[in-house]
């Protein structure tokens, strides 16, 4: 087998064909920054999956091109090739190891998919109220004085349960640079954990098709300083009570 | 497990009546029974209502529903759909044999209901790939949107609208019925089957597309549906007349799908020849078997979420409305558990293309058979475990993420199977790189990049990040055109031979191709970068940073517009002019590649035997199958190169229509080739000669293999001349009725029967058919106006001259020039003189071998050679006038009359004595 005709050529082929895979996926600044746990844990998944990937690729790519060069007919060559049916050894070959490759990935994206699902004792809640076309974030457990925004505001370093609901169509809350998404469905409230662990501004984008005003449905997603945030909960929470002596502010529209 | 395809009761002599019924009736009906159905479809809801006085009385939603519903009804029924099922019910006569709307002859029997299964197919092919412009066009649109960001070209609504039409036209209107018009064209003749297992079911899969793409393709124009493709609900919930019209369409258009799946099962199940066990059916078999079975089982769903969403609508039930105590995702759930087996229907009839197209052009067996064949029934199985994948992020119970991921990811291994299988199909091979080929090949490139991308999707934790973003949209590009398409291209390529009898130009296939290919990758392969970037798909709005590689996708996709518009000028003109093609040009072994290009009206004159598997290149003397020549002639196997003679006798009634038509006929239902005897015992040789080259450039123009000479002596002396010479396998002999037949008299039949030892079919022509001037191109069509000049015989000579240099049909029109009324006896007088004259002049024609035909008018020449040439469709005229009698300024009045005609101007030398 190695010492075929064809192991030479082939090899540099792949070679090359890995090459320019490799570069591919080197050179180029596939994602965006990286602001939460969760998104780290997607980034060493993806690792493994663009690596397995690349090598399927790399093998599939490599012999389609040496047989088109090697195997073409010569001109008025009318001849047929070898009758050969199948090779059992190669064809066990060839699904046990995906299978080995899948089965891998399967159990480590279990597991990280456990890991984010899992609640910290000392998360904050916030609760999401999404309509045509605008976000709303509201405090209320924990706060003194509920209060809304029009953007979401998190601590750096600890966890954020998001409470999601709609009053009218689906939307999805998306932010890139969290790696995370989760659709807000009218009539069931549902939840996305984040531990932001990253300073700065992000977008918060409506990513499911939610009618005329989809595509602007935008808002911030701010992650700061644990200090800086209890000082931001402090003046939210002041500027409602001298807004408004007393009522809490309900979640009736969005006042960014 | 082989069976055995039905046998009809008269099992080689499908003579059956074709339907003479003008398109105009066809389509008139279609008219009116789409006007009588948006009728009855506005008074059934306005009844109702106002008979149970519900306010208020006009509810457009509902009114729209009924009547888009009642309006395709209208429209099958007037189109002819349920003709024979009707008359069935009615309790009028039907027979099982009736095949009056079988098969076609003409350009215009695609234009209306058919149910020969290779005209339905290519009704299919031209039907989608219209569709395929419109969705092309609409996607352009999109780009056009997305080359800058902001919005310029549509506002939002309308974004939405394009988009969503874009993929619901290329999926419902392109992919699913492509695939199923090319297996409508190639299954039946791959099995060894006559046609489909129910032929009328057939045609009726095919004609429901027409309303219900109309509707799909059209709803842009009354206010899209713009919840995209999956019409998620609420927001379909919202939308306007274009999702009523969306949510009626699917019902038909899925309808049409399960019908023609149906048709499938059962054609394959049953009809296959004998020796075709399921382990030599060909990979496109088991690849429509099983779409097949996801269409039966899958389809249903969608329908079943339409019409709740239909009715959350329309009627205020709450099936998905949470106020009402409905379930939102629940509709995901039902949508899903078809569209996702659906995306194997778009994918398993091209995974069967594939496989046939890698074995014939690397001239090698299909690596793995009967792992693919496995692998394509694990694919459809598994297809229907995994539809919550899609829902990943919906809100749906959570547990159901990581079993749904399993299944998911198990997919992915027959899948793997396959394309390393193709992999082992193509290598150590010979490889012919044709257009089909590069498809192939291309396909497996592209289709690696969709397929890994999925697996990427499948992950539950990286679908979080990636759903609903660009990635997804370069996912679905990579596997539906990458995928889907490039198989469809593949196939027509590969059997554009076999479906039009005609070559496609190779170097103009190969320019499309890489034109696609490029384009395609250029255009797609960045969009997984848009998706990890984070830019959410079906936005019309998007983030500055996003702007020069949407720039530069936008311009990417004129490329693949190039490539279509190449497309379509080479299949064509290819169509209409290419060089023909011969049986298997491509050296294939499967059945379809036995028989002719196009295949005879039936397909097979003799039930064919398969005798082996069907990729057993480079087995020394192995074969798929044998095609057989009829019992009657002979039996024997029937191959391109060895042609069925059939000898054709016929004197007076050579160049007569009924003649030519029953050649014409026979000549379509198997690979024939006619000799012509005509004996011309002590008659003018001349006058045979010329009857016998006006039937030859008849046929010749038809298409139809014949020749033939002149033979002296009699009918039977001229059958055993030509049985001498060539091997025949039927005699056809022409006659007048009996009574009137010199030659029935004297037992003709029996005598070429004793002659030959062969069957002898007789066909009778009536005199006045015998003598009138052929019909169809290849004769010209000449009209003589003459009136003194008749008689003459310079007149009788220049005719017979003209009629040896080119075959000649004449129309004689002889003007009286009368000036007074016409009731008169002196006029009658001069018109019996007239009329006499002429006959005898046609006779004399007739005679000669030159067909004739005639007419006396009371106008002049100008008048005559109108009357020639509109009545008559005379393409030259010569007008006749007797040498001294001036008649220039006759010539210029003919000349204004009917120009751009040419006129020619014969003088003639007067008559002998009259009455000679």
């Amino acid at each position: 087998m190695l010492r075929s005709r064809h192991t030479l050529p082939l090899i540099v082929i792949t070679l090359v064909v890995s090459a320019l895979t490799v570069a591919g996926i080197m050179l180029i600044e596939w994602t965006p920054e990286r602001a939460s746990v969760q998104a780290d844990r997607y980034w060493v998944l993806l690792l493994f999956l663009v690596a397995a990937s690349a090598l399927i690729f790399v093998i599939v790519t490599a012999v389609l091109i040496y047989s088109v060069i090697a195997f073409r007919a010569k001109k008025g060559d009318e001849s047929d090739g070898p009758p050969n049916h199948g090779n059992t050894a190669l064809e066990i070959t060839w699904t046990v190891l995906p299978t080995i490759l899948l089965a891998a990935m399967g159990v480590w994206a279990s597991i990280v998919l456990i890991q984010n699902d899992r609640r910290d004792a000392d998360r904050e809640t916030i609760e999401v109220t999404s309509q045509q076309f605008a976000w709303s974030f509201t405090w209320r457990d924990g706060v003194r004085t509920p209060f809304e925004t029009g953007d979401l505001y998190l601590p750096l370093g600890r966890q954020v349960e998001l409470k999601m609901r709609s009053t009218d169509v689906i939307h999805s809350l998306y932010v890139p640079e969290f790696r995370l998404k989760q659709d807000v469905v009218p009539g069931l409230t549902t939840t996305m954990l984040v531990n932001a662990n990253k300073v700065g501004t992000y977008p918060i984008i409506c990513a499911e098709l939610c009618g005329v005003g989809h595509g602007t449905m935008r808002a911030r997603a701010i992650v700061m300083e644990e200090d800086d945030y209890q000082q931001f909960l402090a003046d939210s929470q002041r500027e409602v009570r001298t807004q408004d002596g007393s009522t809490p502010a309900t979640a009736s529209a969005a006042t960014p | 497990m082989a069976t055995f395809a039905p046998t009809h009761q008269e099992p080689h002599h499908h003579h059956h009546e074709v339907d003479k019924r003008p398109l105009s009736y066809w389509w008139t009906r279609a008219f009116v029974g789409t006007i009588v159905g948006i009728a009855v479809g506005f008074f059934i809801p306005w009844f109702f209502r106002f008979v149970f006085g519900m306010e208020p009385l006009w509810v457009p939603e509902l009114y729209y529903t009924v009547i888009l519903s009642t309006a395709t009804l209208g429209f099958l029924a007037g189109i002819g759909c349920f003709d024979y099922w009707m008359k069935y019910i009615l309790g009028h006569r039907v027979s099982y044999e009736d095949h009056s709307m079988h098969g076609a002859y003409s350009w215009r029997d695609y234009f209306k209901v058919n149910t020969d299964h290779k005209v339905i197919g290519i009704q299919y092919m031209v039907t989608v790939f219209f569709f395929f412009i419109v969705g092309g066009v609409f996607a352009e649109l999109v780009r056009a949107e997305l080359s800058t960001p902001g919005q310029q070209l549509v506002d939002g609504e309308d974004y939405n609208g394009l988009f969503s039409s874009h993929a619901t036209v290329m999926i419902f209107l392109f992919v699913i019925p492509a695939f199923a018009g090319l297996a409508n064209y190639i299954l039946p003749i791959m099995i060894g089957a006559k046609d489909m297992a129910f032929p009328r079911l057939n045609a009726l899969s095919f004609w429901m597309l027409i309303p219900g793409g109309l509707l799909l393709a059209a709803s842009p124009i009354v206010g899209s549906y713009s919840a995209g493709w999956t019409a998620y609900t609420p927001l379909a919930v919202q939308g306007s007349t274009g999702q009523t019209m969306f949510e009626v369409a699917v019902q038909i258009v899925g309808t049409s799908s399960i019908m023609a799946a149906i048709n499938f099962m059962v054609t394959i199940f049953t009809m296959r020849a004998p020796g075709m066990t399921v382990w030599r059916m060909p990979l496109l078999v088991w690849a429509n078997a099983t779409t097949s079975a996801l269409v039966i089982f899958g389809t249903p769903f969608i329908a079943g979420s339409q019409f709740m969403t239909l009715f959350d609508r329309i009627m205020n039930t709450q099936f998905f409305n949470p106020v009402g105590g409905g379930d939102v995702i629940m509709y995901q759930h039902v949508f899903w558990f078809y569209s996702h087996p659906a995306v194997y229907i778009m994918m398993l009839p091209g995974f069967g293309i594939i496989s046939e197209i890698l074995a014939t052009f690397s001239r090698k067996p299909v690596f793995g058979y009967r792992a693919l064949a496995f692998s394509t029934v694990a694919i459809a199985i598994l297809g229907f475990g995994v539809w919550a994948h899609h829902m990943f992020v919906s809100g749906m119970a959570s547990w159901l993420r990581i079993p749904m991921m399993l299944t998911t990811i198990v997919i992915a291994i027959p899948t793997g199977v396959k394309v390393f299988s193709w992999l082992g199909t193509i290598w150590d091979g010979k490889l012919h790189l044709k257009t089909p080929m590069l498809w192939a090949l291309g396909f497996i490139f592209t289709f690696v990049i969709g397929g890994l991308s999925g697996v990427y999707l499948a992950t539950v934790p990286i679908d979080i990040a990636l759903t609903d973003t660009y990635f997804v949209v370069a996912h679905i590009h990579y596997v539906f055109f990458g995928g889907s398409v490039f198989t469809i291209f593949a196939g027509v390529y590969y059997w554009f031979p076999k479906m039009t009898g005609r070559m496609y130009n190779e170097t103009w296939g190969q320019v499309h191709f890489w034109l696609t290919f490029v384009g395609m990758n250029v255009t797609f392969f960045p969009m997984h970068w848009l998706g990890f970037q984070g830019m959410p798909r079906r936005v019309a709005d998007y983030d500055e940073r996003f702007a020069a590689m949407n720039e530069f996708i936008t311009m990417s996709t004129a490329l693949m517009v190039v490539g279509t518009l190449i497309f379509f000028a080479n299949m064509a003109y290819s169509w209409a002019k290419g060089p023909k093609a011969p049986w298997n040009p491509w050296r294939g072994r499967t059945l379809e590649w036995l028989v002719s290009s196009p295949p005879s009206t039936f397909n097979f004159e003799a039930t064919p035997q398969v005798v082996g598997g069907p990729y057993q290149y480079g087995i020394e003397g192995a074969r798929h199958a044998v095609v057989f020549a009829p019992e009657e002639i002979g039996g024997g196997e029937l191959t391109e190169t060895e042609r069925r003679t059939i000898l054709v006798v016929a004197s007076e009634t050579v160049s007569s229509s009924t003649l030519l038509d029953e050649i014409r006929r026979k000549s379509k239902e198997g690979p024939w080739r006619f000799t012509f005897a005509v004996p011309a015992k002590g008659r003018d040789h001349r006058s045979a000669e010329r009857r016998l080259q006006v039937a030859l450039a008849v046929l010749a123009e038809a298409g139809v293999d014949a020749n033939g000479s002149v033979v002296d002596g009699g009918p039977i002396e001229a059958i055993e001349k030509v049985v001498e010479e060539e091997p025949v396998q039927e005699v056809m002999l022409a006659t007048y009725p009996s009574g009137q037949s010199g030659w029935m008299e004297n037992d003709m039949l029996d005598r070429a029967r004793k002659a030959t030892g062969l069957g002898i079919t007789r066909v009778v022509v009536r005199r006045d058919d015998a003598v009138a001037p052929a019909p169809g191109s290849g004769v010209v069509a000449l009209g003589v106006v003459a009136n003194d000049a008749l008689g003459t015989d310079g007149l009788g000579a220049a005719i017979r001259n003209r009629a040896d240099q080119q075959p000649l049909g004449v129309t004689l029109i002889c003007p009286l020039n009368l000036t007074g009324p016409g009731w008169t006896d002196d006029a009658s007088k001069v018109r019996d003189e007239a009329v006499d004259r002429a006959q005898r002049t046609i006779g004399d024609l007739v005679d000669a071998g030159v067909p004739a035909q005639g007419e006396v008018i009371d106008g002049d020449e100008a008048a005559a050679a109108r009357v020639a040439v509109t009545a008559y469709g005379a393409e030259r005229v010569i007008l006749f006038t007797l040498r001294g009698e001036g008649g220039e300024a006759t010539v210029e009045a003919v000349r204004a009359a009917i120009a751009p005609v040419e006129v020619e101007h014969v003088v003639v030398d007067a008559a002998a004595p009259a009455g000679s």
